[in-house]
């Protein structure tokens, strides 16, 4: 069993753990997943690292409850245990020195943007930071972006909070204005990575994307995460999570994330998921 | 002496096909004590028994069958264990016909000796009483084993059995590896797997389940930080292959291993009482003809789905799968498609898999492996409607591990290269089951376990006792 050291709720329906597994935790690196499972009747759940603590041998997750899985997990507090936690999983972030670097983080997406940012900074880019939610309520960890980004910009759909618009807006009219950063990284749901894909894409920006499809083991055993990139299958567990935007096929990722759409409802309805570890449940 | 010998092997009780099709219950019974005696007593207890050599680990097998016969099944349980640390796993899933009971000489001129129906009784009999533990002493050497799958768990047990502290790490939440996610509850229960399992942890081996050796520590790491003073690399052929055919990635085709995970390891069949979801359809294209499709078939049956057909390029008699799995297969109601080969998925606007388009095949020359080879028959293509694809074409060895050990030797397909005694090209790391051979079989995995702990356990009794 893996302890919870500390929940906080960041949003409605979004929370923050803090779990106790210092071996995953002593080698954790920004870009990379954990698999977790709340019960012995759980799903296997993929949750990008939002961060992690070596001394403490703490990863922080976060998640939004959407589906029957995160729901469950989302009724746990601290002192709770989940039954199993496993990881450090795929292929760490790629940091270097590129020089400017916007990360641009859509809703729960700014929890997995915060470490890689981080280190982007500590490699020596002037670092961006856009990040975006629905409506004021559902943004969080601002504070944290402002410590490891040089310029944050912050929107809202809606127009609640700072400005209204989507974060391919506030990246346009940054481009506009600065001009073409070195490296884009986006992550947030799979049509607000594809929209930032294909912006960048006009001006020949490259672009990294982080995919959360469906897993089950999360090592390479399945193939359910299948996602073609350059016209190649890849695995994103093991070949990702993050990939080249401008070659992944977000239509077919789209489908694919809609694959236990009525066993999600089924289980809403009866009390148990179906999501398969994808799309609305896991954030 | 002129003994009168019944033809046949007495049959094993099963649960009926048509009802069998619709649960996940053990098939075979098994047999009773009065059924396992009167087998044994077809023995002919060879001087020179054939039978043993036609075994992977060895397993004294007249011995065993003549302490059957004298109805001391406690003994011939230790006669087994000896050299097999599981036998209730493995006399229900090793390919009996092509090993020890090939040789049998009693199938010379009739069926062979059940072997693996009374290795099956004696492990299942012995299972559920306290056994007595024979341990050396403790040498104080440690070792670590990756996977725990059936080449892991032979190899822990000889080396628990001669004193060596053994920890098995695991990437999944659960210890058996294939026993456990790929092999169905139908064929071998997985209670069984657990008190085999069990069985080792009493004998002192400590199991770390979710830890991914290569990810939470490197080889290096085990061998120089964690003070494991050898390592055995049994991670198994773990990553499904696909056919790179158009549409393969459509919703609805799933590799074999994720099926087959889905339902035994997260236990989807009792969705949504568990929490992982999975998709049947209605009609269901299973791709491939070994074990592991006969697997996916037989469970997508049980799962309710109301055609099932294997499609399979060659012909009946080439199929790779054990008789017994086929059989069980077309006793089900599965269909089989000889001599198609799939060329295409077909979809829907919603990206969801509608047909599998196929073409016919004719046998040709022998090739390479000494089957006649498939030939397509041009014009021959025809659209079977299917709601779900199962690509069961085979594994490869999984990459995690070799990938951060750049010092291990691999080759082309991947698989660690080692000498028939396990060594790698790595002091003193060892390999051996499918991560090596690429994918076969429960016991021949077992068996290269067992052949790595005999040089594990000289390499370190050469340093000569453990200095701390």
């Amino acid at each position: 069993m893996y302890q919870i050291m500390s929940k906080k709720t960041l949003a409605p329906a979004i929370h923050e753990y803090e779990i106790l597994a210092p071996k995953v935790a002593k080698k954790a690196k920004a870009g990379q997943f954990i698999i977790l499972r709340v019960d012995e009747n759980g799903e296997r759940i993929p949750l990008t690292i939002a961060d992690y603590n070596r001394e403490a041998g703490t990863i922080t997750i976060v998640f939004a409850e959407a589906g029957y899985s995160t729901k469950k997990l989302g009724k746990l507090n601290a002192g709770d245990a989940v039954q199993d936690f496993v990881g450090p999983l795929g292929v760490p972030s790629h940091v270097d020195k590129f020089g400017k670097v916007v990360m641009v983080a859509g809703g729960v997406g700014v929890a997995p943007v915060f470490p890689i940012a981080r280190e982007m900074k500590a490699a020596g880019n002037h670092v961006v930071g856009i990040m975006g939610a629905r409506s004021k309520n559902l943004i969080f960890w601002e504070e944290r972006m402002k410590e490891v980004c040089h310029e944050l910009l912050v929107t809202t759909d809606d127009g609640s909070y700072v400005r209204k618009g989507f974060v391919t807006d506030v990246l346009r009219e940054y481009i506009e204005k600065e001009g073409k950063p070195d490296l884009v990284m986006a992550i947030g749901p799979l049509p607000m990575m594809r929209a930032v894909a294909n912006l960048t894409k006009e001006y020949g920006i490259k672009t990294m994307v982080s995919l959360n499809s469906i897993m089950v083991d999360g090592t390479g055993m399945c193939g359910a995460c299948r996602v073609t990139v350059g016209g190649e299958t890849r695995f994103v567990c093991v070949d990702g999570p993050e990939f080249d935007g401008h070659l992944v096929d977000f239509e077919e990722q789209l489908m694919r994330s809609r694959k236990y759409k009525a066993e999600e409802q089924h289980a809403l309805n009866r009390g148990g998921c179906g999501c398969g570890g994808g799309g609305k449940c896991h954030g | 002496m002129a003994k009168q010998i019944i033809p046949k092997k007495h049959p094993m009780p099963h649960q009926d096909p048509q009802v069998r099709a619709k649960n996940f219950d053990e098939v075979a019974l098994g047999y009773t004590e009065e059924l396992a005696v009167a087998e044994a007593e077809r023995c002919l207890n060879c001087k020179k028994p054939l039978c043993k050599q036609g075994c992977p680990v060895g397993v004294d097998i007249p011995e065993f069958i003549a302490l059957v016969k004298e109805r001391k099944f406690d003994e011939a349980a230790r006669v087994i264990k000896r050299t097999n640390a599981l036998p209730a796993v493995c006399g229900r899933v090793c390919p009996q016909e092509n090993q020890c009971e090939k040789f049998c000489v009693v199938g010379k001129k009739h069926e062979p000796v059940g072997i693996g129906r009374l290795e099956r009784f004696v492990g299942d009999y012995i299972m559920n009483k306290e056994e007595e533990i024979e341990k050396s002493e403790p040498t104080g050497y440690k070792v670590a084993i990756v996977g725990s799958g059936p080449a892991g768990l032979a190899c822990a047990a000889d080396l628990a059995r001669w004193g060596h502290s053994v920890t098995i790490f695991e990437a999944l939440h659960t210890p058996g590896g294939v026993l456990m996610y790929g092999i169905p509850e139908f064929r071998l229960p997985k209670r069984i797997v657990q008190k085999e399992i069990e069985n080792l942890k009493k004998m002192g081996v400590e199991i770390e389940t979710n830890a991914i050796i290569g990810q939470i520590a490197s080889l290096d790491e085990l061998l120089n930080e964690e003070g494991y003073d050898a390592v055995f690399l049994g991670t198994g052929a773990g990553t499904p292959y696909f056919m790179n055919l158009p549409g393969e990635n459509l919703n609805g085709v799933y590799s074999a291993n994720e099926f087959l995970t889905r339902s035994n390891l997260m236990k989807a069949y009792r969705f949504p009482v568990s929490d992982t979801p999975i998709k049947v359809g209605k009609k269901v294209a299973v791709l491939g003809g070994g074990n592991v499709a006969m697997d996916a078939a037989r469970t997508a049956l049980r799962l309710g789905a109301e055609e099932v057909y294997i499609v399979y390029r060659r012909s009946r008699a080439e199929l790779p799968a054990r008789l017994e799995e086929i059989e069980h297969a077309e006793e089900e109601g599965v269909k089989f498609l000889f001599l198609t080969n799939p060329t295409r998925y077909i979809g829907n606007e919603e990206g969801w898999l509608t047909g599998l388009e196929c073409i016919k095949m004719e046998l040709g020359e022998p090739d390479a492996s000494g089957r006649r080879k498939p030939i397509p028959i041009a014009g021959s293509e025809f659209v079977l409607p299917v709601d779900i694809a199962i690509v069961a074409i085979g594994q490869g060895p999984n990459p995690l591990l070799t990938k951060t050990t750049p010092d291990l030797e691999t080759n082309k397909r991947g698989n660690i290269v080692a000498d028939e005694t396990g060594k790698t090209s790595k002091e003193g790391v060892y390999a051996g089951g499918d991560v090596v051979t690429g994918a076969a079989t429960v016991i021949k995995a077992m068996g290269a376990g067992r052949v790595a702990a005999r040089s594990i356990h000289e390499y370190l009794m050469a340093k000569g006792p453990k200095k701390n």
